[in-house]
């Protein structure tokens, strides 16, 4: 499905042109244009995308958009981008996200902004390339490029313990991607000198090189979801990271390991997915009742945030591993209802650090008698987070639930526990955090929310409505691949 | 789109646009225009509601999808209406008494900083019920029926600098929760053997699957149907505040008043209920489930009751009461009689409305003051609230001719004629209950309104009647409190409810009622002769000789009954019970998870351990780069000896 015009291409490259342009400016004397440069690339990100949705075929289950060019002919690598209904819905994720933050760093960032927000554009791009690239390395390329501006966003504007959090999160993440690289080297051997993913999906392999491979990219991909038990580096990241860098490590990067599973793990190796599936199926539970327990007792709001960001995560990794459409499909619109409510939740936590300085739930209390407004939206937020139906947190949960139940009984019963326990941590900080006299003479002091911060957390709370009320428009697009790759799965490759 | 179609969309849709507007205009519009908004547009609910329901007594029933909510893989997920009698009488309770609410609210909540809030909470309150009860399908019942527990938990932490009123809405919230846990998965199981969601295909398909069996502990199988049953009806537990997850409707007294009377008593308690008598069909089909829930049924309607007694607080008694009526219909669900449980949750919406708002009117006059030992001889003051409470007060003792005695005793009738385990024990308590009811009931009309003044002198200074927008809702509800119960037979006996609700031949209560049944008259001068009316005299007069001759003797009771007061005093100590197990356990688990299991096995052990290994290596081997030449020459040496011996 050649369109003849490069628009992957153009969603890759576009922001992260847009960026070196912002980076261009220099030092903070032309902040104010930077930011405005930063806020017309990414909407400008935003606008192009869009022709990926109204362009997109939901009946076909095959790659859109292709473009395939020469890149390194010697070692027969390619250029080669495409989407499916499974990439389209998270380059859209991805291109919405970018002009939020930009938006949401616009005052709150004072140092090197031209760095801060030319960091997010490139990253936005490189995120594109992530979600399109059909070509491993090519694949790798972008997925290794992606983890640069992050350490450099946690590591530059974060906070106190910034350098800890930063290397932790950068060698978590760069040591269990090197055995996908190895992964990909052998399976070049294998098919006889390829890197293209799409002949990877039709390579028949025995079982036991499929589960080494299987081992290889559950690595890669364990840690960027970030699955139980090699989660520990995102509640450091997020509590050090500025709150644009929280919203685009929750809202996206992490998505980058849930794709994984579904480009390269169920595909490439079907039957050592479905030998394993009991061993991912477990971790997964473990990250939704475990975690949520964990949640629980934090004292800090990024971290407690952080800890439910795992907990539903283990619902995206729960879906896949359950090979029914009710799971993969419920994991694909967790994904993207993660994306939203996250950020959001990342969002209504940076809107009091920026006026209080503090992350600790015991430094507020009674916010709602000073910030109203703010207090109704973060309830929306709080209440998407406990999975409420009509918001799009219900959504995803509730599919892979229905999707656990096909597969066992007790799988759909741990599963189901996230609606006490998300309720419970959600609601308690909320407790805690909005209700209740005024606290504090700092609390006391606190402005309502800016037309600025308005602006995010009201698209933010459109998207969540929207897709809780009616998630119809996503899941169409996504039913031609995932029965595709359903049917792929249950073919298997012995 | 019919006519009719637009109407059934015009009553959920017209709340909605009510909560909207004074939700988010209502600080520009002003308080004046949000309740004039708000209850203009309940109206034409009300309206709307009235018409549909004059439809469907013509015998129009309608089944049909408004749009399609989500696809995955072949299963459609719609939004959908079934208009037929069950849902029909529902919309007309829910709208007319969340009307009445409305208006009572000018007055309640007159000069409240979150006036305009307030009502856009209730109308939102009033869209979402109304969903829940014109579904055609389980998810949207979920939704709905998650929707109003969110409603109810922004409503009683209205006031949410009240460190109790955000206590009890998250304590409410989350045992709601741990309802909807186990009703989800009941939903999650019919999804999988029926295929759909939809209640007609899935009642249609039902008898095929009757004897269908799971195994949901390896080798123990289970009749499928009884499985999905109980879950289903645990998540009825928790919304209609059965035993053991009762404890959040006590403690939702912590919110206003007229929300008390429309979410915590009349309506949102009852979905639960209606859940029920709407799933007749699979219900009929398990026996287990049934007797499971007349032996919670039971249980709940007794030691309710018992803790009413010794309330002090004018809505606690109310909430206790409620608590108790709310078994009662469980009950009658456990004895296939669903229509009976829809009738007394129909007549309870009104009597209880009355009692709560009632309730509310006093404490409106005596300045927020809810305990009942400070009050008394408030008739005299506030004649309307006392003659409307009073008569809502006969009814729910259940005495002849007003509403809750016709929907009460065709309960007590409906346990005593079915015949499936734990009928006997459903049946024993329901009976004993009625004397209970009586008596707490009056205990409240005594101690309020009659006796001798026990407010301080300020106080009874000021004591006056309501104003009328307090008064009329009263005056108003008190009608159907009265008569409502008239309308027994066609409802219970005349075919009323057609094909809403089945019920399986081999459960004939209401069967066996509808044979002995020879109009209300012949009902009410039967009951003079059976036991449920001289307890409910009985319990009246013991209140009266308690509270109004012997003053002394509660006290004195009170001492000789000592444990026992006590253990009723502090409710059954379940509410200690589970704050020591959930929020002190499970926070405790958290903890050793979180600063065991992730902070010292995985990033003490593992990460940083991983950490140190490398710097240990590095440490080794930095030793080899000595810099020394001596020490490469040296390792070199014993390299080619060690080589050459291997070679040679």
């Amino acid at each position: 499905m050649s369109s003849g015009f490069p628009l992957l291409s153009l969603i890759i490259w576009l922001p992260i042109l847009a960026g070196i342009a912002v980076l261009a400016t220099g030092g903070d004397r032309n902040a104010q244009l930077a930011r405005y440069l930063a806020l017309a690339g990414s909407v400008a990100g935003l606008l192009v995308a869009l022709p990926l949705y109204s362009g997109f075929d939901p009946l076909l289950g095959t790659m859109q958009f292709v473009e395939l060019h020469p890149w390194i002919e010697r070692f027969n690598i390619h250029y080669h981008l495409g989407v499916d209904g499974i990439a389209m819905p998270l380059i859209l994720l991805n291109c919405f996200t970018t002009p939020l933050m930009i938006i949401a760093g616009w005052q709150v960032i004072k140092n090197r902004v031209s760095q801060y927000m030319g960091a997010f554009l490139i990253m936005s791009g490189i995120v594109n390339g992530v979600f399109s690239s059909l070509d491993a390395i090519l694949f790798y390329v972008f997925w290794e490029a992606s983890l640069i501006p992050m350490f450099l966003i946690i590591g530059v504007w974060g906070g106190p313990n910034r350098v800890y959090a930063a290397i932790k999160f950068f060698l978590y993440t760069l040591l269990g991607s090197l055995l996908m690289l190895v992964a990909f080297i052998y399976l070049y051997k294998v098919s006889g000198g390829s890197f293209s993913i799409l002949d990877y999906h039709k390579l028949p392999l025995p079982l036991t090189p499929q589960i080494l491979i299987f081992i290889a990219f559950l690595l890669a991909f364990a840690v960027k979801v970030p699955m139980w038990p090699v989660h520990t580096w995102l509640p450091d990241a997020h509590v050090e990271a500025p709150t644009g860098g929280s919203v685009v490590l929750a809202a996206v990067m992490l998505k980058q390991g849930c794709y994984g599973f579904l480009r390269f793990s169920l595909p490439i190796v079907p039957d050592a997915s479905q030998y394993l599936s009991g061993m991912m199926i477990t971790l997964s539970l473990i990250a939704v009742v475990y975690i949520g327990l964990v949640a629980l007792v934090q004292a800090d709001m990024k971290k407690l945030i952080a800890y439910s960001s795992v907990s539903h995560m283990g619902f995206v990794t729960l879906g896949f591993f359950l090979f029914n459409a009710y799971g993969v499909e419920g994991a694909m619109v967790q994904m993207i209802s993660h994306g939203f409510i996250s950020a959001a939740m990342f969002l209504c936590v940076g809107v009091m650090y920026d006026r209080l300085h503090s992350r600790q739930i015991a430094d507020y209390g009674g916010v709602a008698n000073k910030m109203p407004v703010f207090a109704a939206f973060f309830m929306l937020f709080a209440m998407a987070n406990s999975g409420l139906p009509g918001t799009s947190g219900f959504v995803g949960e509730f599919m892979v639930i229905m999707g656990a139940m096909q597969v066992n009984f007790w799988y759909a019963f741990l599963a189901a526990t996230t609606l006490i326990f998300g309720a419970a941590y959600t609601l308690w900080m909320y407790k805690r955090v909005v209700f209740g006299a005024v606290a504090n003479p700092a609390v006391e002091a606190l402005q309502d929310i800016n037309r600025r911060e308005i602006l995010i957390l009201a698209i933010l709370a459109a998207a969540v409505l929207w897709m809780g009320v009616y998630p119809l428009p996503l899941t169409e697009v996504m039913h031609a691949t995932v029965d595709e790759l359903l049917a792929h799965i249950a073919r298997g490759k012995l | 789109m019919t006519e009719m179609q637009k109407l059934y969309l015009l009553v959920p849709l017209a709340p909605l646009a009510g909560a909207l507007i004074a939700g988010l205009f209502g600080r520009v519009i002003g308080p004046a225009w949000s309740h004039r908004a708000t209850i203009a547009l309940m109206l034409v609910c009300v309206a709307a509601s009235v018409t549909v329901f004059m439809d469907v007594l013509q015998g129009n029933i309608y089944n049909g999808s408004v749009y399609t909510w989500m696809t995955s893989g072949d299963t459609h997920f719609e939004i959908g209406f079934l208009i037929d009698q069950l849902s029909a009488t529902m919309m007309v309770v829910v709208s007319f008494v969340s009307l009445m609410v409305h208006i009572y609210t000018i007055g309640y909540m007159h000069n409240d900083p979150g006036y305009q809030r307030f009502f856009s909470y209730i109308s939102l309150f009033t869209f979402s019920m109304l969903m829940l009860v014109m579904a055609n399908n389980f998810l949207q019942l979920f939704f709905g029926w998650e929707a109003v527990g969110l409603v109810s938990y922004l409503l009683i932490g209205f006031w949410f600098t009240r460190p109790t009123a955000v206590y009890a809405n998250m304590k409410a919230f989350l045992v709601n929760r741990v309802g909807d846990f186990g009703f989800l998965l009941g939903i999650g199981l019919v999804l999988m053997y029926f295929g759909t969601l939809d209640y007609a295909a899935v009642f249609a398909q039902a008898p095929q699957i009757a004897t269908q069996t799971i195994e949901i502990i390896p080798g123990s199988p289970w009749l499928l149907l009884s499985v999905t049953c109980i879950l289903l009806f645990i998540g009825a537990m928790g919304k209609s505040a059965q035993f053991p997850l009762h404890v959040w409707l006590p403690d939702s007294m912590e919110g206003p008043t007229p929300i008390s009377a429309l979410i915590h008593a009349a309506t949102m308690v009852t979905a639960g209920i209606f859940m029920v008598a709407r799933m007749s069909p699979l219900f009929e089909l398990s026996d287990t489930a049934l007797t499971v829930i007349l032996v919670i049924g039971g249980i709940t309607t007794l030691s309710m009751a018992l803790v009413a007694i010794v309330q002090n607080d004018i809505k606690r008694v109310v909430a206790y009461s409620t608590l108790s009526q709310l078994g009662y219909m469980t009950v009658a669900l456990g004895a296939s009689a669903y229509s009976v449980a829809v009738f007394h949750l129909m007549t309870h919406a009104f009597f209880k409305a009355v009692l709560f708002l009632g309730a509310g009117s006093v404490i409106i006059a005596m300045h927020h003051e809810q305990d009942m030992r400070k009050m008394g001889g408030l008739k005299k003051y506030m004649p309307i609230t006392y003659w409307t409470m009073f008569m809502a007060a006969l009814a729910s003792a259940g005495v002849p001719g007003f509403s809750g005695f016709f929907s009460k005793d065709a309960i007590i009738e409906a346990v005593h004629f079915a015949d499936i385990p734990g009928a006997g024990f459903a049946y024993f308590c329901v009976l004993s209950t009625v004397f209970i009811t009586a008596f707490y009931t009056f205990r409240l009309l005594f101690m309020t309104f009659h006796g001798k003044p026990r407010m301080d002198h300020h106080t009874e200074e000021h004591l006056h009647e309501s104003p009328w927008v307090v008064t009329l809702p009263l005056i108003i509800l008190a009608i159907p409190t009265v008569g409502a119960g008239w309308l027994i037979g066609p409802m219970l006996f005349g075919g009323y409810f057609g094909d809403a609700i089945q019920i399986a031949p081999q459960h004939g209560a209401v069967a066996q009622m509808a044979e002995g049944f020879h109009g209300i008259a012949g009902m009410m001068t039967h009951a003079l002769t059976t036991a449920p009316f001289w307890f409910s005299i009985g319990g009246i007069f013991t209140a009266w000789y308690l509270y109004m001759v012997k003053t002394d003797l509660p006290e004195k009771l009170k001492q000789i009954a000592g444990p026992l007061y006590t253990l009723l005093d502090r409710k059954y100590y379940i509410d200690e019970f589970y704050s020591w197990l959930f929020a002190g356990g499970v926070r405790a688990l958290g903890d050793g998870l979180w600063k065991f299991g992730d902070v010292k096995v995985i990033d003490g052990f593992f990460v940083n351990g991983a950490a140190r290994v490398v710097g240990w290596t590095a440490m080794l081997v930095r030793r080899f780069q000595s810099g020394y030449i001596y020490h490469y020459a040296f390792t070199m040496i014993v390299g080619v000896f060690v080589l050459m011996s291997l070679w040679l």
